[in-house]
């Protein structure tokens, strides 16, 4: 399988530049001839596959690799050179290069790591390999792998990806294998723009968009009739002014723009209640159907409130350092417009507690398991969406428990126990008990487990945070404007 | 893989007819379906007239070509029908396309067209094509590196663009193709600067990254005069136990330390870092860090604290994001540890955390573990201890051990934790305790027989080799502290010896010759035997090391020289074990590079150049701007430089003061703007660039809610000022303590909308409202013409203005040449008519010794009352001040009357740098935020010498301190008289007596500091002359040259 990774290392010596380009060049000319008089290769290339890895693009490959490594220094080295896709299962589904082909089997080195890993958040972002740099992203079940071959900032190319996913995620709806296979052509015509020549091109979902129009199933339909494609008509404006990420000529009947204020507490509670750490970071995310080029500027109440604040480039700086106004020429659809932290000094309110009382009796081979849960500081809202869950020790076999609310799960391959809780009523409060079944002969654990806990309290920002007053200019309409609040659990995590 | 076959083949060769691929594709009829067949249609529609055909035939050639695919046949229509013709297409879109499809064809033939095409590209009028074109460079680089040279020409001219589309580009074509050539930077880098924020977030990286390098080669280090402290203080906080003192403690000692240069920041190295500062808020992970990395290679260590809580917010981030920032927080806490602190908690673990966060979140914990805070990680290192994941744990115990050697005061206490972590039920637990235990003991051995004993009897439980193996070494080592047990143990070794691992073994041997050498008599025959096993092992090292060990320990017949010393040997006092972390020194890889990550040098990596000893030549970084007008002309070049929403400052270059930070900066900068009235649009966006510079005062301020009161109530008794409305706009949004509500939403609207669309509108449209503006101006002001300029022609600003001014006005004195009491500034603004009610308020520089402080500048404050009413109880009210400036106020003016004027004369200390003073100017009712900024040539004062004490001066500020330009006086500007008034008219400077008589000497001593400042002018009968300046205050001296050249060249 290493075979074409593993081709004569020239990539250290330096001396012979120009006769190492002179062979590159022999091999583009005659690559041409070859091309139209070598079914045989067609063959190899299918072979190469490893077993059990059907690749969406076959690619013939293995010579990339070798011409990798006869380049010399400071030549052909990309930012990203290529990308590929791979699924829980380890198949590569997708693959994508933009400049030479890199061979599949450079991602073994990746399956080896997942390996060593055992856990697929465990698998190093940053894997070297004797030619290359992998760099990679966990997202929604997938793998992005991306090959790079020269020194860059790893977080620029873990960015990158994670834009690419987000792009899907704005495209189909969600970032899925069978979403991405459904749309193999948009995926590769989004690739193709977001990347020129392995640096970033076009990022900006409002660009895109103007250049390669989002999948719809009429249009789907009308393309495979009339064998068009996506491209869109228009020509992408948007890239040349001084504000990229607002596509032209938008235009809606009805002008609306919401924002959504959802804060979430991290917390660590230790075993006797006391709070740890606790913090609270928000978000203010946007969804903006204005007509033509609107101006807002939103204004809060309590603009101190926000101890670090992080932006989306619309958003003028300058005018937020003198006056703590968000102004701003918005993005045509969702984004997100801000995220933040309040400030540390500010004590946060713990919205629940845990009353807990798990033991595992020595040489029993069962133990105690009882939660229960009350509103603590809720600001007269109710809490809802609790849901519990709790990594158990890996020698609980089985747990038989009662609740008095909501319902639970457990499941005894990954030991993970899921209460769904539902809506706190502070008249009745849920509870969870009853016995853990341990594995006979075995030590009793060193460790109660922690829990972790998610609730949502709707019409709430936990901070206090509040928007003063949403201003448009430019524009001759009156917008609808709306404000929603939420307040969720983080990593709100409770010690027993 | 079967790479053989298909190793000879090109993978150009791909496009075959027919590819497996399509089979799969269900989505044949799309832009990959690219097969022979449609080659002839993309013919076809690269020669219709349609834009959108065209566009979208090249589209998907270059996406043929991404996917390697041959698409060679289709070069000539590419390059006949497109990529030459389209190339001079009108529509800017189709030009651009033209060339990304031109430079994705990878033929060596086309290089010459290529070539062409990119040069062409270059100077395309649209700033995308120019964006592409630098895209094409490294595309052709790599298809031909012979055409290096003529690369960089066009890379020079790009990199020359003032655009924030071709600038991220061009840098990373740079990068690419020639690194190396940081002098084609020099020229650039202001305008790179100044430009970044409004870069798109790949290009900031890019040229951060970039920039970070430059300033390494061409700047000072900050730190110069503490590195040696530091050093210090770091091997004091790994040997003993007063670490405490080290964060804050050695920054003192460093300030408290006879400098032994006294350190000045070059003004670019400044505007490098208050540049980047605002991107650190970048959503961008990938931007935040690498301001983050610039930050902490390159600004003082004061400053670098401002990175952490940016790079703290990351860690919400995803889970990959936090792997790659915890580890560049790892390298930054052991340097900065003070930095991290206040974050402490925000590394603290979840048990949900992957294995691989917690364990570099243990890393920072453990460097940022200190005296005070040691107590709560260990409690929370407790917690860590009884985690389910075992490797976890495993870091955890070293980790304490790293606290226990570091901080002496725990030491007792984690040992003593350890101590009953070894009867734990994990063996790996047990077995690293051993570990982290054998180590500490290495420490201070004498006390802790105990330990040892309670180790001892552990040998019959722990299996894992590595904790075995340091048990017997620890035995062995300090046998003397457990005499009985030691015997016992090697006893039961020795039994045991066939069937233990090679590590074991090995110290089983070490024991046995130690016990041998001081407890013979127990032990001989002991020793011989585990010899004699030794000696048949299978591993050779064994046979060897048993075979060493006889010679050296049993006396052989020859009684060999070196048996008499095998005590000495065995038994020497062995220094302790220093715990460090894998992280320490990894700083010397660039930060958050790719290398730094892995802790070897990746493929490329442009190493981070040591800080220069002296510093190179700053004037290489001078670009030739017509008509240098200090502020007011660096803002109208901003306006016309276009930067949509950013702050930066055009080309704004060492006129910038040194250390004043970034803050009162640029509210001085605005401040100025408003003052003197360029760059405004209209009078009322005029006044509403005022109030927002009293808007960051006021808002500090809102929690006094008695002004609040204050303010409202006579906020209400105003009719309609102008300043008020959009001042009202304001208050609803900063606090809730006034709510306006007489004002209606409509009226506020209205008064804001030109301002938007100030904001908005192109910067072409700039510049005939500038003009418009200035006569504007001097219509409407009714103050005392007094020394206000005389409409000035055109765009001149009224700095200059004032500059013509003070010229007229000392023609016509002509002052004896050494006293020159008239500064050319003249009488500036400092509060409108309108904005301040009816009072109006300008300050001229006296240039008289401030009676209550030497170091003061005396400023005098003239008042005059335009309103109807009297005006009272004016006075200076909390200053708001950088630090190291401070005022002393002027008595409280109990009344002015209208019509009526006053004069009062205050003190500022600047603190010899030109950072603006703000205070507040209170009347009964009102107050307004007022700042003054002085030229430089105020900060200084005359000194009387004579010629020879002057050279000998000059000869010592030589060096670094010396800074001379060239300048061609104009005709107008040859006389005695007119060069030496113009001097002095613009520094407060003593003329000096000179022998000959081209030269010209003046001198002076800055206020705060009293360093000298010394100018010569040497001018040439035919105009040419050259200027000295030699000060050790080189930021003064660097903006003293600029305005005296300034002031003789106009």
């Amino acid at each position: 399988m290493k075979s074409a990774e593993g081709t004569p290392n020239t990539r250290g010596s330096s001396g012979g530049g120009r006769l190492q380009t002179t062979r590159e060049k022999e091999r583009q000319c005659s690559g041409a001839q070859e091309a139209n008089a070598q079914p045989g290769a067609l063959e190899a290339a299918a072979r190469s596959l490893p077993d059990g890895r059907h690749g969406f693009a076959l690619l013939p490959h293995a010579t990339a690799p070798a011409s990798d490594a006869l380049r010399p220094l400071g030549q052909q080295q990309k930012m990203i050179h290529s990308l590929f896709l791979i699924n829980c299962s380890g198949d590569i589904f997708l693959e994508k290069h933009w400049k030479s082909v890199v061979s599949q089997s450079v991602c073994d080195y990746f399956f080896e790591a997942q390996e060593k890993a055992a856990d697929v958040e465990n698998v190093p972002p940053v894997i070297s390999t004797p030619h290359h740099y992998l760099i990679s992203i966990y997202r929604d079940k997938l793998f992005f792998v991306s090959v790079i071959q020269t020194e860059v900032p790893p977080l620029f190319v873990i960015e990158f990806l994670h834009r690419v996913a987000d792009t899907f995620q704005d495209y189909f709806g969600e970032c899925s294998e069978a979403a991405i296979k459904d749309n193999v052509v948009i995926v590769y015509e989004l690739l193709e723009e977001m990347l020129d020549n392995g640096f970033p091109l076009a990022t900006e979902s409002n660009i895109l968009k103007e250049l390669i129009k989002p999948p719809t199933i009429l249009r789907s339909v009308v393309n495979s009739i009339t064998g068009s494609s996506n491209v869109g008509d228009t020509l992408p404006t948007g890239q040349l002014s001084n504000i990229p990420w607002r596509r032209a000529g938008v235009k809606y009947t009805n002008n609306e723009a919401y924002f959504d204020v959802v804060e979430e507490i991290d917390a660590i509670i230790d075993k006797s209640g006391s709070t740890v750490f606790a913090e609270i970071q928000g978000v203010i995310d946007a969804c903006i159907k204005l007509s033509g080029m609107p101006d807002l500027s939103l204004s809060f109440m309590n603009p101190r409130l926000l101890d670090d604040v992080s932006f989306h480039p619309c958003i003028r700086f300058k005018r937020w350092e003198s006056e703590r106004v968000l102004s701003f020429i918005p993005p045509d659809g969702n984004f997100r417009l801000i995220s933040y932290r309040v400030s540390s000094q500010n004590l946060v309110a713990i919205p629940v507690y845990v009353k807990h009382s798990i033991s595992f009796k020595e040489n029993s081979s069962c133990g105690r398991f009882d939660i229960t849960i009350g509103p603590k500081q809720n600001m007269g809202k109710t809490i809802e969406g609790i849901t519990v869950t709790v990594h158990m020790p890996k020698v609980v076999l089985n747990m038989n428990l009662t609740t008095t609310q909501g319902s639970y799960t457990f499941d005894p391959v990954t030991k993970v126990l899921t209460w769904d809780v539902g809506k706190i009523t502070p008249q009745k409060l849920p509870s969870l008990k009853g016995l853990v079944n341990l594995q006979s002969g075995a030590p009793k654990p060193e460790e109660n487990p922690s829990l972790n806990i998610q609730f949502k309290i709707q019409q709430l920002a936990i901070s206090g945070l509040k928007v003063n007053r949403l201003d448009m200019y430019g524009e001759k309409y009156k917008p609808f404007k709306g404000v929603k609040y939420v307040t969720k659990a983080g990593k709100f995590q409770v010690r027993t | 893989m079967s790479a053989a076959p298909a190793y000879s083949e090109d993978k150009g060769g791909s496009a075959g007819p027919g590819e497996p691929e399509y089979g799969h594709d269900p989505a044949s009829g799309g832009i990959f379906s690219s097969d022979y067949k449609r080659h002839d249609d993309l013919k076809e529609m690269l020669d219709t007239n349609k834009d959108s055909l065209k566009l979208e035939a090249m589209k998907r050639i270059v996406a043929m070509i991404a996917r390697g695919k041959n698409a060679s046949d289709l070069f000539p229509a590419v390059v006949k029908n497109v990529a030459c013709k389209n190339i001079e297409d009108p529509n800017q879109l189709i030009r651009a396309s033209a060339l990304r499809v031109l430079s994705s064809i990878r033929v060596p033939i086309i290089v010459p067209i290529m070539m062409l095409a990119i040069k062409e590209a270059a100077s395309d009028m649209s700033p995308y094509v120019r964006k592409t074109a630098a895209h094409a460079i490294p595309k052709l680089y790599s298809l031909d590196s012979d055409q290096k040279d003529q690369l960089i020409e066009v890379i020079e001219k790009l990199l020359a663009d003032k655009t924030t589309l071709v600038a991220g580009s061009v840098v990373m074509a740079f990068e690419e193709v020639c690194p190396e050539r940081i002098d084609l930077i020099h020229k650039n880098y202001r305008k790179l600067c100044n430009l970044l924020i409004d870069v798109e977030e790949w290009g900031q990286v890019v040229i951060i990254s970039m920039l970070t390098r430059y300033a390494r080669t061409q700047f000072l280090s900050p730190t110069q005069n503490e590195s040696l402290l530091e050093e210090n203080a770091e091997k004091a906080f790994y040997g003993s136990e007063e670490d405490e003192a080290k964060g804050a403690g050695s920054e003192e000692t460093a300030a408290a330390a006879p400098a032994r240069k006294p350190y000045i920041m070059d003004p670019d190295h400044r505007l490098l870092l208050r540049n980047t500062k605002p991107l650190l808020q970048s959503r961008s992970a990938a931007v935040v860090m690498a301001v983050a990395q610039l930050y902490f290679h390159l600004a003082p260590k004061a400053e670098v604290g401002v990175i952490a809580k940016a790079l703290v917010r990351l860690l919400r981030s995803h889970s990959e994001v936090q792997y790659v920032v915890l580890q560049n927080v790892a390298t930054m806490s052991i340097k900065r540890r003070g930095m991290f602190e206040p974050y402490l908690k925000s590394f603290y673990i979840r048990s949900t955390d992957p294995t691989q966060i917690k364990i570099l979140k243990l890393e920072v914990l453990t460097n940022l573990a200190n005296e005070t805070n040691i107590p709560t990680v260990l409690r929370e290192f407790q917690t860590y201890i009884r985690s389910m994941d075992k490797d976890f744990v495993a870091a955890t115990i070293q980790a304490i051990g790293r606290c226990a050697t570091n901080i002496g005061r725990v030491r007792d206490t984690c040992l003593n934790g350890l101590v009953q972590l070894l009867s734990n039920r994990d063996e790996l637990v047990v077995a690293e305790s051993v570990v982290v235990i054998k180590k500490l003991l290495q420490m201070q051995p004498a006390q802790h027989g105990e330990i040892i004993k309670h180790l001892a009897k552990l040998t019959d439980n722990i299996q894992v080799p590595m904790a075995r193996a340091s048990i017997l070494w620890l035995i062995g080592e300090y046998c003397e502290h457990v005499p009985r047990i030691a015997p016992d143990v090697l006893r039961k070794m020795a039994k045991s010896f066939t069937a233990e691992e090679d590590i074991v073994k090995l110290q089983v041997i070490n024991l046995a010759a130690k016990l041998y050498l001081t407890n013979s008599k127990q032990t001989k025959l002991l020793t011989q035997y585990v010899l004699s096993l030794a000696k048949y092992d299978q591993n050779y090292d064994i046979r060897d090391r048993a075979r060493f060990t006889r010679q050296l320990i049993v006396p052989s017949e020859q009684g060999g020289a070196l048996s008499r010393h095998a005590k000495k040997l065995f038994l020497a006092p062995k220094p302790a074990p220093v715990l460090e972390s894998s992280f320490k020194d990894r700083d010397h890889f660039q930060l958050g590079s790719l290398s730094h990550l892995l802790n070897a040098k990746a493929t490329g990596y442009q190493e981070l150049p040591d800080w220069p000893e002296e510093a190179p030549d700053p004037s290489v970084r001078n670009v030739e701007v017509p008509e240098w007008t200090k502020c007011s002309n660096r803002e109208k070049r901003k306006e016309k430089e276009k930067p949509f929403y950013s702050d930066s400052e055009g080309e704004s270059g060492p006129t910038e003061s040194a250390d004043s930070d970034p803050e009162s900066e640029s509210e001085s900068d605005s401040k100025s703007s408003s003052e003197s009235g360029s760059g405004e649009s209209s009078s009322e966006s005029d006044n509403e660039d005022q109030d927002e510079d009293e808007e960051k005062g006021r808002g500090s301020e809102s929690e006094q809610s008695e002004e609040d009161g204050k303010r409202k109530t006579k906020k209400k008794k105003v009719p309609e000022g102008k300043g008020e409305a959009s001042s009202s706009d304001e208050d609803s949004d900063s606090s809730s303590s006034t709510s306006e509500s007489e004002m209606t939403s409509e009226s506020e609207e209205e008064q804001l909308e030109p301002a938007s669309w100030r904001r908005k509108t192109p910067p072409s449209s700039k510049r005939a409202p500038a003009t418009k503006e200035i006569s504007l101006l001097d219509l409407e002001d009714f103050t005392p013409p007094s020394v206000q300029p005389v409409s000035p022609p055109a765009i001149v600003s009224t700095s200059l203005a004032a500059d013509l001014e003070g010229l007229t006005l000392t023609d016509s004195t002509l002052v004896p040449s050494l006293l020159s009491p008239v500064s050319r500034v003249g009488r500036q603004e400092l509060l409108h008519r309108v904005a301040g009610e009816g009072l109006v308020v300008d300050y001229t520089f006296s240039r008289q010794p401030f009676s209550g402080d030497p170091h003061m500048v005396s400023v005098h404050i003239h008042f005059s009352n335009s309103s109807d009413t009297p005006i009272k109880g004016l006075h200076v009210g909390t200053p708001k001040l950088p630090a190291g400036i401070s005022i002393q106020e002027f008595p409280e003016i109990e009344s002015l009357a209208p019509g009526e004027s006053a004069t009062a004369v205050m003190g500022i200390n600047f603190c010899d740098s030109t950072q603006a003073a703000n205070f507040q100017l209170c009347t009964q009712t009102r107050q307004f935020y007022v700042s003054i900024q002085p030229p430089v040539g105020e900060l200084m004062a005359p000194v009387f010498m004579s010629e020879n004490e002057f050279k000998k001066e000059q000869g010592k500020l030589m060096g670094m301190n010396e800074i001379t330009e060239k300048l061609m006086l104009p005709d107008t500007c040859r006389s005695d008289h007119i060069v030496v008034q113009k001097v002095t008219a613009t520094a407060n400077l003593g003329r000096v007596p000179c022998g000959t008589s081209d030269e010209y000497r003046f001198a002076g001593r800055t206020l705060t500091s009293g360093s000298l400042v010394l100018l010569t002018l040497d001018a040439r009968p035919a105009g040419a002359a050259q200027l000295t300046v030699n000060s050790e205050k080189m930021v003064i001296g660097t903006m003293l040259v600029k305005d005296v050249i300034q002031a003789l060249t106009q």
